[in-house]
Formats: C-alpha cells, structure tokens, sequence
C-alpha cells in the first residue's frame, strides 16, 4: 500500500453483493474500481486498494449505492 | 420533534401557473413544515405524506415498508375500501422481496453500465432516425410526437427483440399504452392489449430465440406468464418516463438558455446535465409504501396498514439537502437524486435512460442551433398534476430551416 490518504492510511473497498441490486451506480461513478458480473449483475471489485486518486470516487460510490452494499474502510477491515 | 403535525387534507391537482418545473405549492409547503406531514386519504384512512429527502431515503431503504399492490390505497380516489388483487406474475415493481427478487435478478445482468453501453450506437441511430424524419417534415414539429415518446419506444422493442416487420405496430401499440391516463377505460384497453402482444413475442421467443433480452430470459425457469409480466413492467416503467425526461428536459433547457448554451459548449457537461435534469424535473413524481408494522418515522410512530405518499419530487428539491434546489445547474455539485428511488426498487433501467439522454439532448440541440417554443410558454400543455409521471401533453417547437 504506497498510497495513503489524508490520516496517512491507503482504503479498501469491499461490496455485500447479498444487498447489491445491480444497480451499476458504483461501476457509473468508479468505473476503474467496480464492475458489474455479467450474468447477475452484481458489483464486483476490481480494485480493493483503490488507487488513491480514485479514492473520492470510491466514497461517493459508497454514498449513492441504493442498498448500502459498498463499505470504505481504511487498514484492517472493520469485522476482522 | 415537539412540534405539531402539518396536515394536508387533499392533494394539489396543479402546478403554480409559469411555474411548469417547480413542485406544487402545497407539497413544497409541507416540505417547509417538515419533512413528515400527516394526509387523510380519500375513503378517511390517516396516512402519512414524505416530503424530505432523507426521511424518504429511510424509508426505501427498510423492508418494513412494502410496495405489494394489494396494499395500497389510491391517494386521491375512494374506492370503499375495495382492495386491489396482488400483481400477476412477474410485475415486480409492486412486489416485495422474496418475490421481487426472483424476477429482478435475471434482469439485472441484462442493464448494467456495460451492456447499456454497448447499446450506445445504436441508441444513436434510432435517435439520429427520428432526427432526420423530424428535420424533413418541419419546421415546425411536435417534439413529443416526433422524438420523445418514439425514440424509448423503438429502443424498448430493440431490447424486446421485436421484429423489425412487426416494429410499427408495436411501437403504435406501445405509444397507446403509454397515453392512456391512468384509472380510465381506455387504460385498460391499451393495457390488456399490449399484455397480449407480449404474450404473443414470449412464444414467439421460446419457439425461436434471437439476440435479445427476451430470448435470454426464455433460457430459465420463468413461465411465459412470467416473462409477459416482467416485459409489461419493462413497458410501464421505461417507456411514459423516459419520453417525459426528454420532452420536459427539451422545454426545461429551453427555459434556461444559459444552461443550454454551457451544455453547447462543453459537451463533457452533458453527464452532469443529465443529473441534474433528472433532479430537477423528477417526472417520477409520488410513490406509495405500506408500513407492514409500526415503525418510528421522523419522531412519529407509523402505524401497521398505514400508507404513504412519497414525494420523490419534494425530496429533489431539499433544501437541507441541495443548495439553492430550485435552480437548475449543471455546475452543481451535490449528486444523489432519488429522481431513479432508493433501496431495492431502484431504476433498473437507469443506465438505459442514461444513454437515451446523453445520447439525446445533445444530438437534439446540435442538429437543431435555433431550435425553440413555437408558442409561448405558458401555453404549453402541461399534464395534470394526478397523473403518475410528470410532463407536457405536446411539445410545439421550431427552428431557422
Ligand atoms: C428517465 C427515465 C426513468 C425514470 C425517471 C425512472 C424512474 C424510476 C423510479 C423512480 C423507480 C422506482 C419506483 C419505486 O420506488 O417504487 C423505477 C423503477 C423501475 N424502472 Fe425506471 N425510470 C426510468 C427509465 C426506465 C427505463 C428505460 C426502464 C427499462 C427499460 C426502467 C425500468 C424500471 C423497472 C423495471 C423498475 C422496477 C424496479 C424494481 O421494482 O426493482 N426505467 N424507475
Ligand atoms: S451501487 Fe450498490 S447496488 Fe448498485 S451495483 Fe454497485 S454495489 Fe450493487
């Protein structure tokens, strides 16, 4: 992790493709760090360290996603 | 929340006069009161109207309110208590989860980002079609007749796979379906009518797939009945909204020649003026939820069996949300409409009515330099405020030949 943000720590993505609806908001507004599967739709991760000058991407994504299916965390993740 | 409870007792049935773009008064007011206020629906039954967008959001995003039909009570017409049988099978849209699922997800792979984007030539032929028919026949034209509601008809019998023999049947069919104002008997005409003709293109795609959406569907275990239901949602839910957005968004950007002129020259802006259109006109205006138990709401307790009328038009225009809401601005900043919904329902075919419109408004005002009203505003024909989506009922414009 070479990049860090504003606290010093580089952020990782992940999607609970349980919620996601396939609703492509995520692969709209970060397209270089989510994706839709072909068959279900659902988002995938391209990029779990997302390369930081996506990182306000990211984090918009996050916001718009209609089921609440993305999380932004910085290091570990938050349920390990 | 000490403060005491707005009630509206009737609903607007218009808009303020010269103001075709701006929510209604009343609803407007309300907002002004909080973002919950309490509405007597027709028959007596005391529900709740949402006007505030985050409370909305909170709403479609908890399963304790559901969208079944069977539930719902017509915000402004009694019907005696008459309850609404559940939706056939496969119109999700009224459904709940685990239901809505089962027809939602075979969907889901068929409109993502990339294959909507794939779509984009061809999306472009069809809108550079009705470009050309509309430049020969006029000026002037009817710009809802010419290219709003025929551009998503025809791109809808693409995704459908009509065949191409069969197409101006089908688009005069779906046209006739998306008219009809809601509760009358012509309504149910065009409904039943067009409910058939899927039928027919279901069997027609199970005897022999071709390359379409709805031969790809066939290749599962949903019934014909099924897959007619989930093409009439297609119908329902794409067509009448999408035309809206183009007709409305063409008489908005003509009310705003500084923005049309910053669209004119910074086609990178187009993105950002899809958005804040869709924000602003909100032509998907109202939605109905039935709280299934008591859920505390803003303070209040919802009651089980109560109903609500969420005004997704209100919430676009927050003002503890969006700064200056009631100017439109492609410069603006804060994204996140709910002109598309919230939660489990939202748009599936949001990334297809991108492309329409970025395809569109842009190929409309680039062929059209001097396009304008060809009569003044104010006499435009608005649609009545009852109906489910917001619009003008024509669209005269012209333009220097
Ligand atoms: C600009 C045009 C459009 C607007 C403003 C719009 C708006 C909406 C809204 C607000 C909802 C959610 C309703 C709710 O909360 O109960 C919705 C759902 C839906 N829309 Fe759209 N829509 C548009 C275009 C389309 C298109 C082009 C299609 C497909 C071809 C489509 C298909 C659907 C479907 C199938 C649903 C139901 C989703 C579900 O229940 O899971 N829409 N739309
Ligand atoms: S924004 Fe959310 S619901 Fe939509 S595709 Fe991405 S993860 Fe799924």
């Amino acid at each position: 992790m070479g990049r860090v943000n504003q606290e010093g720590r580089a952020i990782r993505t992940g999607v609970d493709t349980g919620r996601c609806i396939g609703s492509g908001m995520c692969a709209l507004t970060a397209g270089e760090v989510f994706d839709q599967r072909e068959d279900d739709g659902k988002a995938v991760v391209l990029r779990p360290e997302p390369p930081a000058d996506s990182w306000d991407a990211v984090r918009d994504a996050a916001g718009l996603c209609p089921t609440g299916a993305i999380t932004v965390w910085t290091e570990a993740r938050p349920d390990t | 929340m000490g403060d005491p409870l707005h009630t509206v007792s009737t609903l607007p049935t218009a808009r303020r006069p010269g103001c075709p773009f701006d929510p209604p008064e009343e609803l407007l007011e309300a907002r002004r009161h909080g973002p919950l206020s309490s509405y007597t629906f027709p028959g007596g039954h005391v529900g709740w109207l949402v006007t505030g967008y985050d409370l909305i959001k909170s709403v479609l995003s908890d399963p304790r309110f559901s969208s079944r039909r069977e539930f719902m009570r017509h915000p402004t017409v009694d019907y005696g208590g008459l309850q609404l049988p559940p939706v056939p099978p496969g119109e999700f849209l009224l459904m709940d989860d685990p239901e809505h699922s089962r027809y939602r997800k075979p969907l889901m792979g068929k409109f993502t980002v990339r294959r909507m984007r794939l779509l984009t030539e061809r999306v472009e032929q069809i809108t550079a079609e009705h470009l050309d028919a509309m430049e020969e026949s006029g000026p002037p034209a009817d710009l809802v007749s010419a290219f709003a509601k025929p551009v998503p008809a025809m791109v809808i019998c693409e995704l459908l796979g009509v065949p191409a023999a069969d197409r101006p049947s089908f688009q005069a069919q779906f046209e006739s379906f998306m008219d009809a104002e809601a509760q009358d008997e012509d309504a149910a005409t065009a409904y039943t009518a067009t409910r058939d003709r899927l039928g027919e293109l279901v069997a027609a795609k199970r005897a022999q797939p071709t390359d379409d959406v709805l031969s790809e569907l066939t290749d599962s275990d949903l019934t014909d009945e099924e897959l007619q239901g989930m093409a009439l949602v297609l119908l329902a839910a794409g067509l009448d909204t999408t035309a809206n957005m183009l007709a409305l968004g063409t008489f908005a950007l003509l009310r705003h020649p500084e923005q049309l002129a910053a669209l004119r020259a910074d086609p990178g802006l187009t993105d950002r003026a899809v958005e804040e259109l869709l924000r602003y006109l909100s032509v998907g205006k109202t939605f109905m939820r039935t709280a299934l138990e008591d859920v505390r709401l803003g303070g209040r307790t919802v009651r089980a069996g109560s109903s609500l009328i969420l005004s997704y038009n209100t919430a676009n225009r927050d003002p503890e949300r969006f700064t200056d809401p009631h100017v439109l601005d492609f410069r603006r900043q804060d994204g996140g409409h709910v002109a598309f919904g919230h939660g489990i329902h939202q748009c599936l075919g949001q990334q297809l009515a991108r492309v329409e419109m970025r395809v569109g408004f842009p190929a409309l005002v680039g062929r059209f330099p001097s396009l304008r009203l060809a009569v003044p505003a104010e006499e435009i024909v608005m649609r009545t405020e009852l109906s489910d989506i917001h619009g003008v009922k024509s669209l005269p414009v012209t333009w220097d030949a």
